[in-house]
């Protein structure tokens, strides 16, 4: 098992798995995402109150989720670049902060259309969680925003870990506070005790749509990561290799 | 060099050397404690301009102003924090130190209060005189004051020891903090409205303690780790 | 215990190039470990990395056979660092700055008054740091060395600043080090004239 991990964290055979990892990530993933698309807009009953105005819960709902996922990938991947001095822990913490932070932007973004005939207004302060993905999105920015103003990378990694870190210390503490601070939003419907209050007709598909954008973030997190690997490692001989084999060019 | 035992310096005198050193270096130059205090009473002067003199206006608005421009005044000091000792190579002798550096960092942190947190919390009353507050309000707000400034000294270190020598450091600090210290602004600003409106302050003043708590726990060995990589 | 220090496999890349790699040194009591190399050549960052200051890209250094970042107090508790940055607070006078330094080394138990006397200090002891020259600078970091109870002395550019009589202090200072046992890695880009035993790395 530890052979296996040591293995995988060497570049150039990441590099390789994560190839041939791509499609059973990005096919399962678009196919899930389709079909949750489909029966979501065409097949589900409109609710009762809402109307189809729900019906944004398939892109909107996916999106927090991930938008927190992705924070929590970047924090663990970027402890365990600080503490092992792994560089693919830290190739992928880069990788996944501007993932994270388009599925942020994203969840505001269906979240403020959702309000505007819910609330009767586009942007609600009253409301906690989408006041809590919004300080996200500063915690995504501020992340990317250090990251790049450090020229040197691998002094780059480890500062922007540091932050990772105390932000993931603080990301509840924010949640709660502005939790505590007013309360608007609907309550949770899919947690719940004895089993979400949904019509499966609904369920099926938002849970489809779920799993489907996580598979796509797996697929697109494994591009950025190959990319941002081949990036940092072009000094190296292996790329060196294999560009001069794929291309075919002689030196 | 051939003792039995390994001697090192001790951890606590080197603490208290290293504030009593920043603390003789304020007074030196009075302007890095008097600016963000200008700063603070200038901002809480500028909003009763903008919307108004209307008494019960300022009563509401007033704790959510003060502490925003409490906080953005903790944050104008920040930047200064390590810059000096970066700049001269004071931070580089600390680091090569037998002394661990996060008990320096945790120095810096009660010398950056002791001259940007606390001098917040005795002026405060001055400005919350003007926003027409009772007394009792006015003890609520210094008590959140002097809390949650604490929190934005242990905070900030870590932000200014990640920023300290680079370029637009200062707008950078700024986005790095501003968003981890929604929560002390939130309970602090609330808590003080809370006890106007006539409700119960304990809830809040528990999270600013316990936050404090937290950040002392933690910023000492963030900020640490941060100046060594900072420093390279 | 005698002491000594290794390194081994010591690489360095700053962005794409590569600043030295698999280097090697070994240093006893009474050595002394030269760094030349034109400017920009990575001496000051070879040095820093011993210290600990830079992180390597790979290779250890060792402290009586205990690599440096596992036993970081042991270390600094054996070492003194001079760099071109003075280190010292304008602001504050000579003694004040040298009082808060005695905090955070063990003192050598040398007197204050006479190692200031012999390096030509005693007359500036009150003034603030920044009213005397560059020179006069170098030679309070040269204090600091002398007031610590460490045996390792690492400097960078020790001579820089320093007028003839000055270089030849530091001279004499490195000499009587290095005769007591001591040990010191120095950077510098002309060459150092002490008759110790010296290891040399030349950097490109």
């Amino acid at each position: 098992m530890w052979k296996f991990f040591h293995k995988l964290a060497s570049p150039p055979h990441f590099y390789r798995i994560a190839e041939s990892l791509l499609p059973w990530f990005a096919i399962p993933g678009l196919l899930l995402i389709g079909y949750g698309a489909y029966a979501g807009l065409f097949v589900a009953p409109p609710d009762y109150q809402q109307g189809d105005a729900f019906r944004i819960i398939y892109v909107h709902v996916p999106a927090a989720y991930l938008s927190m996922m992705a924070y929590m990938v970047m924090a663990i991947s970027a402890g365990i670049g600080l503490i092992w001095r792994m560089k693919l822990a830290h190739a992928v913490s880069a990788a996944a902060a501007p993932l994270g932070a388009w599925f942020t932007f994203l969840a505001l973004a269906t979240g403020s259309i959702w309000g505007r005939p819910m609330w009767g207004t586009w942007w609600e302060w009253g409301d906690p969680r989408l006041t809590s993905e919004l300080v996200l999105l500063f915690l995504y920015f501020g992340y990317m925003a250090l990251r790049s103003a450090i020229e040197d990378t691998t002094k780059a990694d480890r500062a922007s870990a540091v932050l990772a870190l105390v932000g993931a210390v603080n990301v509840p503490i924010i949640h709660f506070s502005v939790e505590w601070w007013s309360s608007l939003h609907q309550g949770p419907t899919l947690v719940k005790k004895g089993g979400p209050a949904m019509d499966t007709a609904m369920l099926y598909p938002l849970l489809a749509m779920i799993f489907g954008f996580t598979l796509l973030f797996g697929a697109l997190l494994l591009r950025r990561v190959r990319t941002e690997v081949l990036y940092r490692e072009r000094r190296k001989r292996w790329v060196r290799d294999m560009i001069l084999a794929n291309t075919g060019a002689s030196k | 060099m051939n003792e039995p035992e390994q001697q090192y310096p001790g951890i606590a005198a080197a603490l208290g050397e290293l504030v009593k050193r920043d603390l003789s270096l304020v007074v030196k130059r009075p302007g890095d404690v008097l600016n963000p205090l200008f700063f603070f009473g200038m901002v809480a002067a500028l909003f009763p301009l903008a919307v108004g003199p209307a008494a019960e206006q300022l009563q509401f608005s007033g704790p959510g102003v003060l502490w925003v421009a409490a906080l953005l005044a903790a944050l104008l000091s920040l930047n200064s924090l390590f810059l000096a000792d970066f700049e001269d190579g004071s931070l580089e002798q600390l680091l090569v130190s037998p002394v661990p550096l996060s008990a320096m960092a945790l120095g810096k942190s009660i010398a950056h209060w002791l001259t940007s947190g606390l001098p917040l919390v005795i002026v405060s009353p001055v400005v919350a005189m003007t926003y027409q507050m009772s007394l009792a309000v006015t003890g609520v707000l210094m008590l959140t004051l002097l809390l949650g400034t604490v929190s934005l000294s242990l905070l900030g270190s870590i932000g200014a020891a990640l920023t300290v020598g680079l370029h637009r450091g200062t707008a950078l600090l700024s986005l790095l903090i501003l968003p981890l210290a929604m929560p002390v602004l939130i309970f602090g600003a609330r808590t003080v409205s809370l006890v106007a409106a006539g409700d119960g302050v304990a809830g809040g003043l528990y999270f600013l303690a316990a936050y404090a708590m937290l950040m002392i726990s933690i910023s000492p060995f963030a900020t640490a780790a941060a100046l060594r990589i900072s420093n390279e | 215990m005698s002491i000594k220090l290794n390194g081994s496999g010591l690489t360095l890349y700053r962005g794409d190039r590569c600043l030295f790699k698999d280097l090697e040194f070994a240093l006893n009591p009474g050595e002394m470990l030269l760094l030349e190399g034109k400017n920009g050549s990575g001496k000051t960052s070879l040095l820093r990395a011993i210290a600990g200051l830079i992180e390597l890209e790979s290779g250890t250094v060792l402290w009586n056979d205990e690599p440096v970042e596992n036993e970081r107090q042991v270390f600094c508790n054996s070492m003194v660092w001079m760099s071109h940055k003075v280190g010292f607070k304008g602001d504050l006078t000579l003694v004040d700055n040298l009082r808060f330094e005695s905090s955070l080394r063990l003192p050598s138990g040398r007197e204050l008054d006479e190692v200031l006397r012999q390096l030509g200090l005693s007359r500036l002891k009150r003034l603030p740091l920044r009213s005397l020259s560059a020179g006069q600078q170098r030679r309070v970091a040269l204090a600091r060395m002398l007031l610590a109870a460490a045996p390792l002395w690492m400097m960078d550019e020790p001579a820089s600043n320093l007028d003839a009589e000055g270089r030849e202090l530091v001279g004499s200072l490195l000499a009587s080090h290095l005769g007591n046992g001591g040990m010191a890695i120095v950077a510098a880009h002309q060459d150092v004239e002490i008759d110790v035993p010296t290891h040399r790395i030349r950097l490109q």
